[in-house]
């Protein structure tokens, strides 16, 4: 597919003129500097006005042509839209209905007949991959005339079973990212592919002359056994090259710990479907970025049921996660007290808590799992290994396997061994492969600046942005999105995925594998062929066609899963090496909720997605508890300094319930100075603060008030169901396991009877409808992971606003998760409740509305009419569930054609004026039903999901017929927890929600309020 | 008109109220007064710089709304959760001052208030302008104002209908008949008034405007009988509309569930506010304009002390209103209800609402006091004290309520923009510029009603009956 350049057909070339014809010379000419320019002048919150501002603006245009006159022909004309189509199109004769593949072709047909499986606005599946941290989660992506526009989980990986998390389904925007890097620069110059190699042919000779020990390779985690087995080939012809490894977030103390449990690096992987009792020792493995979270998701919430086995959740966290707060008893712990905890005896403190949770583990062997955060040091997981051994988890809640990870080298060893290399002056090349390390390496390597020295001399970078690390490097090659080209990689167990494109590269990138056979030589091999013949190696049947076009359509290559290893944990006696001082202030660093490790700091859906606890927004924050906050007289909005060993950052405080005392978490990914228009300069960056000794939790850091202010923009205005004035509203209902067996229907409101009306109930019946739609979702399944409002964004075109807006009030999600807490500050409840429109039987928004903008349709729905509306605003202020919402300014981005070709065809583009709300997907429904009548059937329960049920790995929201008596929500909506949210309003919402029930140890139920302080008191 | 010379008669010992017209008048000093503030008096520099400033506040009225149209409501501070801000604050504070106009110009009319008839002609001015201020919000605030016209049900090609369940669209009705029947009321009003002016007036553009204007009015007494069966038709029709207008403004909050809206107190506390924000207006504007343009002798401290009586009347059903909200709030036992009251008392808006009973219930109580009641300087201090907490009022009933409503994640805050400041006084300039020309070419009392409370009139209409 990327040699497709030679394959076009001459009419593309043939369109260009009516477009290149204006004379450029009467105009001020614009370059891509200048634009840089006025870019780098806009920051993040008037990114989308201006944007639009520039890209309207003919030089602008002007300049596009002269810089790309043929890729930005493909995009604006007919003519190369339609050979565009002919090329892509003829590749699809095999297509399948799940999942299809996609083979790239070489051969130019006039598309004379329709394919057989193209229909203009029929939506084509294909099975990808995305990757993080080398963990691939599973997708199939919606593409709607070879445009990419939605992503969700692949439900036949069992990584994904259909669910997907934050990062993948926000990736889509990654790829139409306008800042993305669109040429290949040698020192900011645009050079073509050709002067690449060209000027790699030196540098490579010289070092092949020298083994190529002055090469070196510097990766981000890798599982792509294509891409591990192209750099071993390299390895292997050049002894002398080193690979290196660099993540910021990273699993070095894992692998560590499981060196010291089994003296080799496994892979741990669990079975939460067999687990009755979890305890979590600050894992955060119910959100996005834990490898595996969707599918650890999907067992853990099966196993919330209260009417079946239900499961029991243990969280001991030093920083509160959306996992503590589903824990059904958490204890708030400081970091640097863990190894002090745990260490000393052989299995559990001996505190009331501790004991109680011993006790619960020793009655439930073979059903527990004990699971350690990645950032707890090495002892502790090697202690975790020993206590699944102990308590016989080991193959059947625990499994080791093979490491996913390609290369296991330590990170924080490989880039410090590459930092020394390069400042010796032993380095003459370096490859970067992805990544920021310019930006993202610990302080103490000091590795921007040895980037920017002339010590290496051939410095080459393939990312996607002209980031940081770009910046310092002579070579930038855009790299292709994994929408756009051929690679593999593999899921939490091991199962590979084919990483099949759904588009051309719009920039002309390239993906590592087209590097790395730089290197080795193969200048113009593509990475459709390299990932290819490392398969044909690799399989040993008959049929490869076969097997290569199955592995494509599955999404997964079949049998490729790890079998679970046999290795036993030796543990004698680790001795906590060397526990840190639980003394004074510590400091956490964490990976951000929602821009990971800074590299989706470009991303609006993403920094505008409000993270699980704070709701917060567009910044990070210096995060400390209540007690803390009083004692040092810190309140919200202020900024204070961080100093650790004289390295100083300022960021502004947010007082976090549950937020153990004397100890800060700050997170990664902020501060950007090249990120682009979205994530430049948002936040504070506390990379500078992490070094390779302390990467994740630092002591003796002082903190000190500036008397600055800075306003954090969260989303949510208040936290508790309690009000200020002490009344508790009923909004969340929760009763423990036992209370929920004696009264089983507890979250009851009374409603208001249903002859309380004007109209004859029977004159407008439902019944004699087909369908009459309704949701239900679980609170006790929802963990709070925010996809739905990802999945919502992407499916609705929901725009972004900005930080300004959001701080305004004005952010546009069709579907918030409320996060709720309860009890004592220091150790609250928490809640999560995902708030879509109700879709009010009585609904109060419809009466209210001047111009009947917003109507009840014959199926239940409550239709919001765009055209119709003139945008009073009134429904909004009569909605008691606030989930209108409404563009106060022209918030949606009309002009960026890559926008463009991101959005649904399928629904509406909102303009200013206009309120918009979630529609339970009726374009969804109308395709579904448009294809049952044709079929002369009804929608079969299942088959018809909304974009936020569809994308949910917890299975917490269902939607169906509610004329459908045996439908799924029906059956939901039938069990004694179903409550509708503010009932007594009499609104009959048939969005309702199951109440949630938690399953306390009975022993602790007693000492809940004290649990905490005995903790602490055992430390 | 011809003036009449007649020596005045004396006023009945037993009336020992304050006259409502100074003794000593005459038809003809009438006439002269009032219509040669008009004709004859020369354009002081005063009004000229007057002019000037609230000519300019006008037009950056305009600039701002060219702005507002251009981007969107965003420039406000308008959010979700209060979607509604300065725009309906301002809409229901106007509306609510133009009803002293209409009340005293028709209800009093109907009562037979004589006193009246030195202020109805200004306050109707007042309404008018009142309404015009106010019918711009309604428009502006719309995310898409040039579709606004979709609120009015007209034939259309679209299948398209409005929706008569909203009480927006009973507001399009309300408001648009109300500032219809005010303009027909005022201009009739003014007919044998602009003959006068006609008949005065010596530049012959004057003349010929005015005469226009007088639609050949000659004060036949054919023409006084219709004029009079006009007059109190339309006084009947205006009439309701005092009571309607506001009644229907408040089913915007009172239709809604939003707790601090839904109540059905909302209508009589209502007109209740107009009619006290009216009269506070009527005070504002007639104390500076009777000393300005030496009116003293037909706007008498006994019409000024009657419009305090109003107030405090009105005031107190206003101070009744909020006591049942806050009664009701703790009575009905509703969480929201109750919350609610403690969110005014105790929330992030607490300041506003003490400033809301302090401007509206506890110092217009100094009104009991008759020093205060005939002193102008005072009456004026606390009518505009009364103007305030009237928009206060507004602002405690739309944001306060709508900042914190049903779920607690959703609760937020209101920060006005400049452009909402902007766009407020934007209408006062509005609304004062109009008041300044309609000084200056019209007569501002109505001069043949006026002469009506002379006691010649008294003598004459006395003598009608007898027959």
């Amino acid at each position: 597919m990327n040699d497709d350049h030679k394959s076009k057909p001459p009419v593309a070339k043939g369109a260009a003129p009516s477009r290149t014809a204006v004379c450029p010379s009467k105009r001020k000419q614009l370059d891509l500097a200048t634009v840089k320019d006025q870019i780098a002048a806009t920051t993040g919150p008037e990114y989308w006005r201006s944007l639009e501002e520039l890209a309207g603006s003919e030089e602008f245009q002007e300049m596009l042509h002269r810089e790309f006159p043929k890729g930005a022909s493909e995009w604006l004309d007919e003519f190369s839209r339609r050979g565009f189509l002919k090329t892509m199109g003829a590749s699809l004769a095999l297509a399948g209905l799940t999942g299809c593949t996609k083979l790239p072709t070489v051969e130019i047909v006039p598309y004379v007949r329709q394919p057989e499986n193209v229909i203009p606005g029929r939506p084509m599946f294909y099975a990808t991959a995305f990757t993080l941290g080398g963990y691939a989660s599973p997708l199939l992506v919606e593409s709607h005339m070879f445009r990419p526009t939605k992503i969700e989980g692949n439900p036949q990986h069992p990584a994904s079973l259909g669910g997907t998390d934050t990062f993948a389904q926000a990736s889509l925007l990654d790829l139409y990212d306008p800042d993305r890097a669109q040429d290949i620069t040698y020192l900011g110059d645009i050079r073509s592919w050709n002067a690449f190699t060209d000027a790699m042919r030196g540098p490579m000779m010289a070092a092949n002359a020298m083994k190529g020990s002055n090469v070196r390779i510097l990766t981000q985690a890798v599982s792509s056994p294509t891409l591990a087995a192209q750099i071993r080939d390299y390895l292997a012809a050049n002894p002398n090259a080193q690979w290196h490894v660099w993540e910021p977030v990273n699993r070095d103390n894992v692998n560590e710990g499981a060196k010291l449990a089994f003296g080799e690096v496994v892979e741990t992987r669990y079975d939460f479907s067999k687990a009755d009792v979890i305890v979590s020792l600050d894992a955060d493995f119910l959100y996005a970025g834990f490898p595996g979270s969707s599918r650890y998701i999907r067992d853990f919430a099966a196993r919330r049921n209260p009417d079946a086995n239900m499961n029991r959740l243990y969280v001991i966290e030093s920083t509160p996660t959306s996992t503590g707060m589903k824990a059904d008893h958490r204890a708030a712990v400081k970091a640097s007290e863990f190894s002090r905890l745990f260490m000393n005896d052989d299995d559990f403190p001996s505190s009331a808590f501790g004991k109680a949770v011993q006790a619960d583990l020793y009655s439930h062997p073979g059903s527990s799992v004990i699971v350690v955060g990645d950032h707890l040091p090495a002892e502790i997981h090697a202690l975790a290994h020993d206590l699944n051994a102990k308590r016989g988890n080991v193959g059947k809640t625990v499994f080791y396997t093979e490491p996913v990870d390609a290369n296991t080298a330590n990170r924080s060893e490989s880039l410090k061994s590459l930092a020394d290399d390069m400042r010796a002056g032993k380095v003459d090349l370096l490859v970067i492969l992805g990544g920021n390390p310019a930006y993202d390496a610990p302080a103490d390597f000091d590795f921007a600046s040895v980037l920017k020295s002339n010590s290496v001399q051939t410095k080459v970078y393939l990312g996607s942005h002209r980031n940081e690390t770009a910046e310092l490097c002579q070579w930038h090659i855009p790299e292709s999105h994994y929408l756009e080209s051929w690679s593999d990689a593999r899921a939490y167990d091991g199962t590979v995925s084919i990483v099949q494109p759904l588009i051309e590269p719009l920039y002309r990138g390239k993906s590592a594998h087209e590097i790395v056979a730089v290197l080795a030589d193969e200048s113009n091999a593509a990475g459709h062929e390299l990932v290819q013949q490392y398969w044909q190696k690799q399989h040993t049947g008959a049929d490869f066609d076969m097997f290569w076009r199955k592995s494509l359509h599955d999404g997964f290559v079949d049998g490729t899963a790890y079998a679970p290893k046999n290795v036993t944990a030796k543990l004698a006696s680790h001795a906590a090496s060397q526990p840190p001082s639980a003394e004074g202030i510590e400091l956490n660093f964490r990976r951000d909720p929602s821009i990971y490790d800074g590299r989706f700091s470009n991303n609006g859906w993403l920094q505008e997605l409000p993270k699980p606890l704070t709701k917060l927004t567009w910044d990070n924050c210096v995060m400390i508890g209540p007690a803390m906050a009083e004692r040092l007289k810190l309140n919200f909005k202020d900024v204070v300094e961080l100093d650790l060993n004289g390295k100083r950052v300022k960021g502004a405080i947010w007082i976090q319930a549950g937020h153990p005392d004397n100890s800060i978490t700050v997170f990664f990914g902020y501060g950007r100075t090249r990120a682009g228009r979205v994530g430049t300069a948002q936040g504070f960056d506390v990379y500078p603060l992490r070094t390779s000794q302390q990467p994740w939790l630092a002591t003796g850091v002082k903190i000190t008030p500036t008397g600055e202010t800075f306003n954090l923009a969260s989303t949510q205005g208040y936290q508790t169901m309690e009000t200020p004035n002490g009344s508790e509203r009923p909004l969340v209902q929760e009763r423990s396991l036992e209370e929920y067996k004696k009264e089983p229907n507890f979250a009851k409101e009374e409603e208001p009877p249903d002859y309380f009306t004007l109209y004859k109930p029977w004159e407008f019946p439902y019944n004699k409808e087909t369908y009459s739609w309704g949701m239900a979702i679980d609170l006790n399944k929802c963990v709070g992971c925010n996809n739905c409002i990802i999945a919502c964004q992407s499916e609705n075109n929901i725009p972004v606003v900005g930080q300004y807006q959001t701080l305004r009030g004005r952010h546009m999600h069709w579907i918030r998760v409320d996060a709720y807490y309860n009890g004592p500050r220091e150790n609250p409840k928490g809640f999560f409740q995902p708030v879509p429109c109700m879709q009010c039987e009585n609904a109060p928004c419809e009466l209210v509305c001047p111009v009947q903008a917003t109507v009840h349709s014959t199926e239940g729905l409550n239709d919001m009419i765009y055209n119709r509306c003139v945008g009073t605003r009134y429904c909004s202020n009569n909605c008691p569930y606030k989930v209108r919402r409404f563009n106060f300014l022209l918030f949606q981005d009309w002009e960026t054609p890559q926008f463009k070709l991101m959005r649904n065809p399928d629904v509406t583009i909102r303009s200013r004026g206009v309120m918009e709300k979630c529609t339970y997907c009726v374009q969804r429904i109308s395709e579904h039903r448009i294809d049952a009548e044709r079929a002369d059937t009804v929608i079969k329960d299942g088959d018809l999901q909304t974009a936020c049920q569809q994308s949910c790995p917890a299975n917490a929201i269902v939607f169906g017929n509610l004329n459908d008596k045996n439908s799924e929500v029906n059956q939901w909506k039938s069990q004694p927890r179903n409550y509708s949210l503010l009932a007594d309003l009499n609104t009959r919402p048939r969005t309702t929600y199951l109440a949630e029930v938690r399953n306390p140890n009975p022993e602790l139920e007693s000492k809940t309020e004290a649990k905490s302080e005995e903790v602490q008191a055992r430390s | 008109m011809a003036t009449n010379t007649q020596t005045p008669v004396e006023v009945p010992v037993a009336d020992r109220r304050v006259p409502v017209i100074a003794p000593g008048h005459t038809y003809s000093t009438i006439t002269e007064k009032i219509s040669n503030i008009v004709l004859t008096r020369p354009i002081s520099l005063g009004w000229i710089l007057g002019f000037l400033i609230v000519f300019g506040m006008l037009n950056m009225l305009m600039g701002v709304l060219g702005y507002l149209f251009v981007k969107g409501t965003g420039i406000w501070g308008i959010n979700i959760p209060v979607g509604w801000g300065f725009a309906i604050i301002n809409f229901v504070w106007w509306i609510g001052i133009g009803h002293a106009g209409t009340l005293i110009s028709a209800i009093l009319a109907l009562l037979r208030q004589t006193w009246r008839n030195s202020i109805n002609r200004f306050a109707e001015a007042m309404t008018l302008f009142a309404v015009a201020c106010a019918g711009i919000f309604p428009l502006a605030h719309t995310g898409r104002p040039w579709l606004a016209y979709w609120l009015f049900p007209y034939p259309n090609t679209m299948n398209y209908w409005p929706n008569f369940r909203s009480p927006l669209v009973w507001d399009v009705f309300a408001v648009s008949t109300y500032f219809t029947i005010s303009l027909v009321f005022w201009f009739v009003g003014l007919i044998p008034d602009f003959a006068t002016m006609r008949d005065r007036a010596e530049n012959l553009w004057a003349q010929r405007i005015y005469g226009l204007l007088a639609m050949g009015w000659r004060g036949s007494a054919r023409h006084w009988h219709r004029y009079e069966t006009a007059y109190l038709l339309l006084a009947g029709l205006a009439t309701p509309l005092v009571l309607s207008v506001h009644t229907v403004v408040s089913f915007d909050f009172a239709v809604g569930i939003v707790p601090g809206w839904h109540t059905t107190i909302f209508p009589p506390y209502f007109v209740a506010g107009a009619i006290y924000s009216g009269f506070a207006m009527v005070l504002c504007l007639a104390i500076p304009i009777r000393s300005i343009y030496k009116l003293e002798d037909f706007i008498t401290i006994r019409h000024i002390e009657n419009s305090a009586k109003v107030m405090l009347a009105t005031g107190l059903i206003v101070a009744y209103g909020y006591g049942i909200e806050a009664f009701m709030g703790w009575y009905s036992g509703n969480r929201y209800d109750s919350f609610l009251m403690w969110n005014r008392l105790h929330g992030p808006y607490k300041f506003w609402y003490a400033a809301l009973l302090a401007c509206n219930i506890f110092i217009p109580q100094i009104l009991w006091l008759k020093k205060f009641r005939t002193s102008t300087g005072w009456l004026w201090l606390i009518s505009f004290t009364v103007l305030l907490g009237m928009w206060l009022e507004r602002f405690i009933i739309i944001v306060v309520s709508l900042s914190r409503d049903f779920l607690n994640s959703s609760w937020g805050m209101y920060y006005p923009t400049k452009w909402d400041w902007f766009t407020f006084a934007g209408t006062i300039g509005l609304f004062l510029t109009g008041m300044w020309l309609f000084c200056r070419v019209l007569p501002m009392i109505s001069i043949f009603e006026l002469r009506t409370l002379l006691p010649e009139a008294q003598v004459h209409e006395t003598a009608e009956v007898k027959q």
